[in-house]
């Protein structure tokens, strides 16, 4: 197989794991090619992608210019608080009138869970979701898969547990969508006020203590406490965060073995993860950005010169 | 699909990478700086039998790698079958090397077009040479093989068919009609 049976990338819930597969194996390509002297392919020519960023991101949307750059597609970026939102313009409206400019793939961002699949099924352009609300964060996950890959070799029946604000985590639900679908084992650790109710009937097992959570992981994907948000609502300090879920080198040699360590940045050192570890050899961080491209440039490439 | 002739057997395909390297080796003078590149997916094979035997000869393995041109394509905007994107893989400098560009059969250039400017964006080569099994021209851009093991004069509605034991368990040349 070598197409997309999905026209856009709104989430990883119900894809099929035959288009996780292809997006993963046809990154390979694409991480070859960032290593080139010349870091640019002429696939996308011609094409225009708008970045429509109703929230703030820096890295993600550089993550994703880059990837579009890199496929020599004309790249507009669209940043909402100097946008005509501010001045009452509903998102149907703002959408469609990018859209009368012609151009072909749009990438969004937005606050609202469920924003892309509103706009995908009112209008003709491509969409690609970089995170809507807490719902999902399709190519985030994707980037962790395949990192995960590159150490594991295969995801099937490989134990992940996902640790931090799971009930307001974007990050953490495509995950567990994805990783379910790829066959491997998923679990969540947190302050039970993270960890919203519904996720046992989807398989993910839930711990409440780090050091079992440990014992039962492969690889942790430890998620950034947003203490710019409501985090600090949920639990009493973050001294006290650090002690009871905190990825600190101290658990780490009381679990005595290797474990692969994902976070999807930015970082709150001494916050979930400690300075020592998130630099430490378990630590894929770096990785993860750089993979993030490919996996970008893989998602453009497929969705962009797909069939109608 | 059917053959309507029989065009090069297993050994007759032995004799014509011999003389493939004979030449290649003699216009070189050699194979100082050469090195080998392979398009996907039976230029690959037949570059990696052409490196066997030079290694033979020289007794020296020049480099070798693989080239995947599916992201340079011109008609992947014509969005009709998505063609399936791999890995390319060079894991040497190209840079001042004099290489070898293989693929099994020469027909529009389009694919040399696309593998040109994918390894001029990887490098830059002292020379590129293109070495093919058969041309069979109707060509539709301004390019030639430097080194060819056959021409063969086709119709549109015909066909190359290179099997190779890798892919195919068997080394042979055929011609096809593609009019059923």
């Amino acid at each position: 197989m070598s197409s997309l049976s999905i026209r856009h990338l709104l989430g990883l819930d119900g894809v099929p794991r035959e288009d996780i597969q292809l997006i993963l194996d046809s990154s390979d390509t694409f991480l070859e090619i960032l290593d080139r002297p010349i870091k640019k392919v002429p696939t996308l020519q011609g094409k225009t992608v708008v970045n429509l960023f109703f929230e703030n991101s820096t890295r993600t949307r550089v993550s994703f210019e880059l990837a579009e750059r890199r496929l020599s597609a004309d790249v507009v970026n669209f940043a909402a608080s100097s946008s005509s939102v501010s001045k009452g313009e509903t998102l149907l409206d703002t959408a469609r009138n990018i859209e009368a400019m012609k151009v072909d793939i749009i990438v969004m961002r937005h606050s609202a869970a469920g924003a892309g699949h509103f706009l995908s099924e009112r209008c003709t352009s491509r969409f690609i979701n970089a995170g809507d609300g807490s719902h999902e964060h399709p190519t985030q996950a994707l980037l962790d898969m395949y990192t995960i890959r590159q150490k594991h070799a295969s995801l099937e029946g490989l134990r992940v547990c996902i640790i931090g604000d799971i009930a307001h985590s974007r990050v953490a639900m495509s995950n567990i969508y994805g990783l379910l679908s790829m066959g491997a084992e998923v679990a969540v650790c947190g302050p039970s006020s993270m960890i919203p109710y519904r996720l046992e009937q989807l398989g993910v097992r839930v711990f409440s203590d780090i050091d079992e959570a440990l014992r039962f992981s492969d690889v942790i994907n430890v998620l950034r406490i947003q203490l710019e948000r409501d985090a600090g609502a949920n639990f009493p300090s973050v001294r006290e965060y650090l002690n009871y879920f905190g990825i600190t080198r101290r658990r780490l040699d009381k679990l005595g073995r290797d474990i692969t360590i994902l976070h999807p940045g930015p970082i709150n050192r001494g916050v979930e993860i400690e300075s020592e570890v998130a630099d430490g050899p378990y630590s894929v961080i770096l990785p993860q950005v750089t993979n993030g491209v490919a996996i970008r440039m893989a998602v453009l490439y497929l969705i962009g010169t797909s069939a109608e | 699909m059917t053959i309507k002739h029989h065009i090069i057997d297993e050994f007759g395909f032995d004799r014509m990478i011999s003389r493939l390297v004979h030449e290649i080796l003699e216009r070189n003078q050699g194979m100082g700086d050469l090195a080998i590149i392979g398009l996907r997916t039976r230029g690959e094979f037949v570059a990696r039998r052409l490196a066997e035997r030079i290694a033979h000869i020289e007794g020296e393995t020049p480099p070798l790698g693989v080239l995947d041109v599916t992201l340079y394509r011109d008609d992947l905007r014509q969005h009709l079958r998505q063609p399936e994107v791999r890995a390319t893989d060079i894991l040497f400098d190209i840079t001042d090397k004099n290489i070898l560009l293989v693929d099994d059969v020469l027909f529009t250039g389009r694919t040399v077009r696309s593998a040109l400017d994918a390894l001029m964006d990887i490098g830059r080569a002292r020379t590129i040479q293109l070495v093919v099994l058969v041309d069979r021209g109707h060509r539709e851009l301004p390019i030639r093989a430097d080194f060819i093991g056959k021409n063969i004069t086709t119709s549109r509605g015909e066909e190359i068919r290179v099997r190779l034991k890798e892919v195919d368990g068997v080394d042979a040349i055929d011609l096809v009609s593609t009019e059923s």
